[in-house]
């Protein structure tokens, strides 16, 4: 997927006092939050689903994902929605900061000390203005299963 | 891999047809007098990118054909040709042969090559000025002579000359005389015989074959002879015979205005037009062929489902933005009156209609699923020895084709099950004084909104003496259950119910009627039987004619909507405090009508909450699962009935236990569809203690 010499384009959010990044051709679109569906036995990062012009769209509070304490989402959050395979899901941050091009290169390695939790999403630091931004993936955003949504 | 080359080719083809379309409208406006510079550009334009197009894909004969048709055309663009009907004549048949050609390129097969070069030759006359020039005359308004004398035999075969007179006229304009000269005295008329006949004289562009069609089935029994006006070369009682063994006799003229014969020429002009006949004839061909895969192409087309349920859905996106519309301007206060709430109020209803209109693209008649029908008939009644009739009506019943592809299963059993159980064998009908073959009578039809399906056989009915002692044995019912005949009749649906004195291979392992029954309510449907002892059992299934739709309850429980399908439930109720009998810490008991049913608390039960609401405080809606099984649920309130669109959770997240879909409710917000069955099973599994006592209720 990678441009030439291995650039991407990134879109950075912020997570509470964090800033994290995907790579911006997984965006489909961002919205302002609306009220979601709370839906019965599921993990509390899931805040529901909302109606996406007739989907069914998942939110799926990231602070909370990454065990951060959970976000108490007003109209100023916001949804990044994202296309994981076949599904898309919604994204909730607290707000969209950054658009940024990176090298492979500038991309640093996470140290060994992270958690599990973290380890499983952040896939590298980027160094921007003093500021340090994770590049994270997002297949594992969504619970797998039943087993692990009980 | 597939070649990519292959998709663009395809792409070609299809833009191709449009072309095609455009090259025909703008021909047939031209031809109607439109000449302005945009419509022959328009034209030219078509011939022009096909012929690019065919470039590309090194298709020769299309391109050599476009090239000559362009340069005609371009030569009309330049004004060195003007647009004579005939010239646009020829231009609508040479978008024929292209078309042809174009067909031909893609699906491989073989053009008339005769056909393609003498258009192209025709092109080459185009710049002949005056569109009288003779040889050309077959292209503009022609004239023939056509005379039609009846045989008695024509008469007798009850065939009315005025008919074939006002048919002829049809095709252009026809100027009837009436021959008498054969009309003898009145003494001599026989009164079957056919003494007249009559000399037409018909303006039109059409060819001989069309006029011959007119004749068609008379043709045996009459002289018919027609010719191109002006054209009498041919000495009187000269005979040709066509290929076909139809023969021309060329009579001496009748007609006292006889035209002027024409100079020297003319014999000529009937060679070329003699030379010209069999390529005409072609393009006749061509015309019905064409005329024929027209309609084939409006009568239906294929489309990939997923654009139909794009579309589907894009529209139920329409009515919910529609509804919450409706509700801001409600909202903002403007009063019914005024144009903006009339205006919504139209808007309303038409995007009902496209709904509704949307919706018809996927019904289709049951037709296919009763075609399979017949053959499983003989089969069962082959294996059981009985002798069966398969009656059907309504097969042009239209339903939704999600449904359609479910209902062929419950259908089969329903039928097994009628010619098995229900169907005596032929002894014991003719003993019964019921002919030796039975019917079994299968019909579809629309009722409020749903597909009635019934199977009716002609049999015994049900043997309720029967039915009763085996519920009773399986402890499905008490031994002084009060039971009424429908009740009765409607056991045969419950789990391990079969009645058959032995059991067959066809139906009755227990996996009968309750199997369907339980695939028929997954589909939102219901069943039921009726029976009349000795004169047959009726089963009656009812579905909704979409599983894209669904009809719901609204409900809320402890602040969260929810959707009940309607299917699911009995009735409502408002409970009272002294029915409701705690069996455990969990689970209340609720005494209906003499038994006990399990109440299920909904938010409790979706871990909405933890406690659960105090029975008088709420609503209780009473539903029947899987297998019968009921149990009352509760909820806060009933906010009323709803048609919902059905949307899948498992799109973008998965199956959630409890809940069956989700909606868009008027508010833009989705709102979740209960499953009942779930919920129900899981009441069941949590007090396994209330099962004997739920059993008995029902």
């Amino acid at each position: 997927m990678g441009h030439e010499a291995g650039n991407r384009e990134l879109i950075a959010f912020r997570v509470g006092r964090q800033e994290f990044c995907i790579n911006v051709m997984m965006v489909r679109e961002i919205r302002g939050w609306t009220g979601a569906t709370e839906l019965p036995r599921t993990p509390r990062y899931v805040k529901g689903v909302i109606n996406l012009r007739g989907a069914v769209l998942p939110i799926v509070d990231l602070a909370q994902r990454l065990g951060l304490p959970g976000t108490e989402p007003t109209a100023r959050n916001v949804i990044i929605v994202v296309q994981i395979g076949h599904q898309q899901i919604g994204l909730l941050v607290d707000a969209v900061s950054d658009i940024l091009a990176a090298s492979d290169a500038e991309i640093q390695v996470a140290p060994d000390l992270a958690s599990d939790l973290v380890k499983n999403f952040v896939k590298g630091l980027l160094p921007v203005e003093g500021r340090m931004i994770s590049l994270i993936a997002l297949d594992n955003v969504l619970p797998a299963s039943e087993l692990e949504a009980a | 891999m597939q070649d990519p080359m292959a998709e663009i080719r395809a792409t070609f083809f299809q833009e191709c047809e449009e072309q095609l379309a455009a090259l025909e409208a703008g021909l047939i406006a031209m031809e109607s007098g439109a000449s302005e510079a945009e419509t022959v550009n328009a034209v030219f334009r078509a011939v022009h990118s096909m012929k690019g197009g065919a470039g590309i894909f090194s298709l020769d004969a299309l391109v050599r054909f476009a090239h000559v048709f362009e340069t005609a055309l371009d030569k009309v663009r330049s004004g060195d040709l003007t647009a004579t009907p005939r010239v646009v004549g020829i231009f609508l048949r040479a978008a024929d042969v292209l078309a042809d050609l174009v067909r031909a390129a893609r699906d491989g097969g073989a053009v008339d090559e005769q056909r393609t070069a003498a258009m192209a030759a025709e092109f080459e006359h185009l710049d002949t000025p005056g569109d009288a020039v003779a040889p050309l005359a077959e292209d503009g308004v022609g004239s023939w002579e056509i005379v039609f004398s009846p045989r008695a035999e024509l008469y007798a075969k009850a065939n009315e000359a005025a008919l074939l007179l006002r048919e002829l006229g049809r095709l252009g304009e026809a100027r009837v005389t009436l021959d008498t000269s054969r009309l003898p005295d009145l003494e001599a008329i026989d009164p079957e015989g056919a003494y007249l006949s009559w000399n037409i004289s018909l303006q039109s562009d059409c060819d001989e074959a069309e006029i011959r069609n007119v004749f068609e089935f008379v043709e045996d029994d009459c002289e018919l002879t027609i010719s191109r006006a002006g054209v009498s070369g041919f000495a009187p009682g000269t005979v040709i015979t066509g290929d076909n063994g139809f023969k021309f006799e060329f009579f001496a003229p009748m007609m006292e205005e006889e035209p002027e014969p024409e100079p020297a020429a003319i014999p000529a002009t009937v060679q070329a037009e003699a030379a010209a006949e069999a390529p005409r004839n072609a393009v006749v061909e061509a015309i019905a062929a064409k005329a024929e895969s027209a309609t084939a192409v409006s009568a239906t087309i294929r489309v990939d489902l997923d654009r139909v349920d794009r579309m589907i859905d894009l529209v139920g996106e329409l009515v919910i933005n529609e509804a919450m519309l409706s509700q801001r301007v409600m909202e903002a206060g403007i009063a019914r009156a005024s144009g903006v709430a009339m205006a919504l109020e139209e808007l309303e209803h038409l995007t009902r209609e496209i709904q509704d209109s949307v919706m018809a693209i996927r019904a289709q008649p049951v037709r296919s699923v009763f075609q399979r029908m017949p053959r499983l008939v003989r089969e069962v009644a082959a294996q059981t020895g009985k002798q069966v009739r398969l009656l059907t009506e309504g097969e042009g019943t239209e339903v939704d084709k999600t449904v359609i592809e479910r209902i062929s299963d419950p259908l089969t059993h329903m039928i097994r099950n009628a010619i098995d159980h229900g169907l005596e064998t032929p002894e014991k009908r003719v003993a019964a004084g019921k002919p030796e073959e039975g019917t079994v009578k299968l019909t579809a039809l629309h009722r409020s909104g749903r597909i009635v399906l019934e199977v009716a056989d002609d049999g015994a009915g049900i043997n309720r003496a029967r039915v009763k002692q085996k519920a009773i044995e399986n402890g499905v019912i008490g031994t002084d259950a009060q039971l009424t005949d429908d009740e009765i009749d409607n056991l045969i649906f419950l789990p391990g119910f079969s009645t058959a004195a032995k059991i067959s291979d066809i139906s009755g392992r227990g996996v009968g009627m309750d199997v369907v029954r339980q695939s028929v309510q997954a589909l939102g449907g219901r069943i039921s039987i009726s029976s009349r002892p000795g004169l047959g059992s009726t089963f009656t299934l009812s579905l909704p004619l979409t599983l894209a739709v669904l009809d719901g309850m609204v409900v809320s429980a402890r602040g969260h909507t929810l959707i009940i399908p309607l299917g699911a439930i009995v009735e409502t109720l408002k409970p009272r405090g002294q029915d409701v009998f705690p069996l455990d810490r969990d689970t209340n008991l609720l005494a209906l009508r003499g038994g006990y049913v399990p109440m299920v608390d909904v938010a409790a039960s979706l871990g909405y909450c933890e406690e659960l609401l105090e029975p008088e405080q709420g609503v209780a809606l009473l539903v029947e699962g899987e297998g019968g099984v009921r149990a009352v649920l509760l909820v806060d309130a009933i906010h009323g009935q709803r048609q919902v669109v059905i949307k899948s959770l498992e799109a973008n997240y998965r199956a959630v236990s409890g809940i069956a879909a989700a909606t868009v409710m008027g508010d833009g917000r989705v709102a979740l569809i209960l499953d009942v069955d779930a919920v129900v099973r899981q009441a069941r599994s949590e007090g396994n203690r209330v099962d004997a006592a739920a059993m008995e209720a029902s």
